[in-house]
């Protein structure tokens, strides 16, 4: 009953991780951008919670409905403004950008909230249980967060397999010039990608900082966790990166119940392993994105 | 008037020009083909009116604004909407989206799924499919269809027989006559000189870059029309 128990308690994890590989994989599948500060923003996410915590005496998760469309706004803008300037001049300028806004980052909230470690605090539902009987609890909070991936990965496949714009990201990636020649304003379209990318990592982050201690230096650990859940789903493929998380969760909590040092050493060994025998990924159909 | 005005066009790729001094000019309602040998420049010229090229504003103009030089999204919600050489299907979409992706900007006009569909049944029957399932002949019919679908004012139709059976060819040629005659005015590009020439109302030949020839197909005579292509 442990194991099932440890079992459950990664699915959950797996489900955090899952939403912050969702905005990495989205952004790629539509961009084929990798974006390095992907970890560091959705820390910043986590702080501007702090503030508007502190500032409005609101509960984390009512904040969301202020956090979130701020990093939209800030994902629209970053990507226009900045990135944008960067399409068709290789995979190089990109990526050095995005390292350095990961370093600006960190270095920002360093001056701006000192070193030390915030929590977010939602008035006792991180440690309310939920029975499932013959022994078997889990925490409220991590089924929230696994319920809450589940519905941004569906709310997300639903946008890009039903609407229009849904249509345009997936024309776009296939084609750019020829989506161009359709009538869609590329620029506008990565606008729109990157800030659904950051409004979904805005949650990611928020719920990280509900379940444990972060500080201006936890982003690259998130995007190295984001990376494996994405690699090991396979690219691009939306509800690989639910099951993607889903592994790396189950792994690291298996591996630390083995021996507690383990837990972090177990997720990279899978992601090491599914690197070598399916380097597509569990779910990469013939072709990406959706 | 003319609906579309092309005034001494030059294009470069890099340090290449492509054009030089190209002018060319359609009225509303006109069918005007663009014909020459393979590397004369009329993709050049097609890309340059759809906005895909750099070039001086003035040297396209649309229904009395200078729109040379794009950006390309723009132009199509101003009805100039192109139909790429290679027919250019996304292959993650089905035939419907792929349809679909031509209505992006919603312009208004006679164009829909249904009518679509009325002018090429086979598309309809194979909405559900992967639109690069489809064979040569029907991935044209999709290209010009996903065209229609964005209600052109000028449709830029490059190399329609690129690689297509003469019966296939000559099947899309009717269907771009039907097209036409409903007062769509086209621009239609293509190697085989012999479909095109029967459908335009003007025609100009390009040569290494420059236009060679240019007049009416009654008034051309074959001779002529060879001399101009080939430069013997």
């Amino acid at each position: 009953m442990a194991w099932v128990d440890t079992v459950l308690q990664g699915l959950m994890l797996g489900g955090l991780y899952a939403l912050f590989a969702t905005g990495l994989s989205l952004i790629f599948g539509v961009m084929r951008v990798v974006n390095l500060a992907h970890g560091d923003l959705s820390i910043l996410a986590a702080f501007v919670a702090v503030v508007v915590v502190e500032a409005l005496g609101l509960n984390p998760l009512l904040a969301l409905l202020l956090v979130v469309p701020l990093m939209a706004a800030l994902g629209f803008v970053l990507q226009v403004v900045i990135l944008n300037r960067l399409l068709g001049r290789g995979i190089l300028p990109p990526i050095l950008v995005t390292f350095g806004f990961s370093i600006i980052i960190q270095n920002a909230l360093l001056e701006t909230f000192s070193a030390d470690s915030r929590r977010l605090n939602p008035g006792g539902i991180e440690t309310a249980s939920l029975s499932l009987g013959s022994g078997l609890a889990v925490g409220w909070f991590p089924f929230i967060t696994l319920a809450a991936a589940v519905l941004i990965l569906v709310g997300l496949q639903l946008v890009i397999s039903r609407t229009s714009v849904g249509r345009a990201f997936r024309a776009t990636s296939d084609d750019h010039e020829t989506a161009e020649l359709m009538g869609i304003d590329n620029r506008r379209l990565y606008g729109l990608a990157m800030a659904l990318s950051l409004g979904i990592v805005a949650v990611a982050g928020v719920f990280l900082g509900i379940r444990t201690t972060f500080a201006f230096s936890s982003g690259p650990d998130r995007l190295l966790f984001a990376f494996e859940a994405v690699i090991i789903g396979g690219l691009g493929s939306l509800w690989g990166t639910l099951v993607g998380g889903a592994v790396l969760g189950i792994a690291q909590t298996v591996g630390a119940k083995l021996s507690p040092g383990w837990g972090i050493l177990t997720g990279h060994l899978v992601f090491l392993a599914v690197l070598l025998l399916r380097p597509q990924g569990l779910f990469t159909r013939g072709r990406r994105i959706s | 008037m003319s609906l579309l005005r092309v005034r001494s066009l030059s294009a470069f790729y890099g340090s290449f020009q492509a054009l030089f001094d190209v002018s060319l000019e359609a009225d509303e309602g006109e069918t005007v083909a663009v014909i020459g040998a393979n590397g004369a420049g009329k993709s050049t010229v097609l890309r340059a009116i759809a906005g895909a090229l750099p070039v001086t504003p003035a040297a396209v103009e649309f229904d009395g604004r200078r729109v040379g030089g794009g950006p390309a999204h723009e132009l199509v919600a101003r009805g100039i909407v192109m139909v790429p050489e290679g027919r250019r299907i996304f292959p993650s979409l089905s035939v419907e989206e792929n349809l679909r992706v031509g209505a992006y900007r919603g312009r208004p006009g006679p164009w829909s799924l249904a009518r679509v569909y009325d002018l090429f049944p086979v598309l309809a029957a194979r909405r559900g499919q992967p639109g690069t399932n489809l064979s040569g002949g029907e991935q044209q019919m999709l290209a010009i269809g996903r065209g229609l679908m964005a209600n052109p004012r000028v449709l830029l139709v490059d190399e329609i027989s690129l690689g297509l059976a003469p019966l296939v060819v000559r099947a899309l040629y009717q269907v771009l006559r039907a097209v036409t005659r409903e007062g769509t005015t086209a621009i239609l590009v293509d190697q085989d000189v012999s479909e095109i020439m029967q459908l335009a109302q003007r025609v100009y030949c390009l040569r290494k870059g420059a236009v060679s020839l240019e007049g009416r197909p009654a008034d051309l005579t074959r001779h002529r029309i060879a001399a101009a292509y080939f430069g013997v």
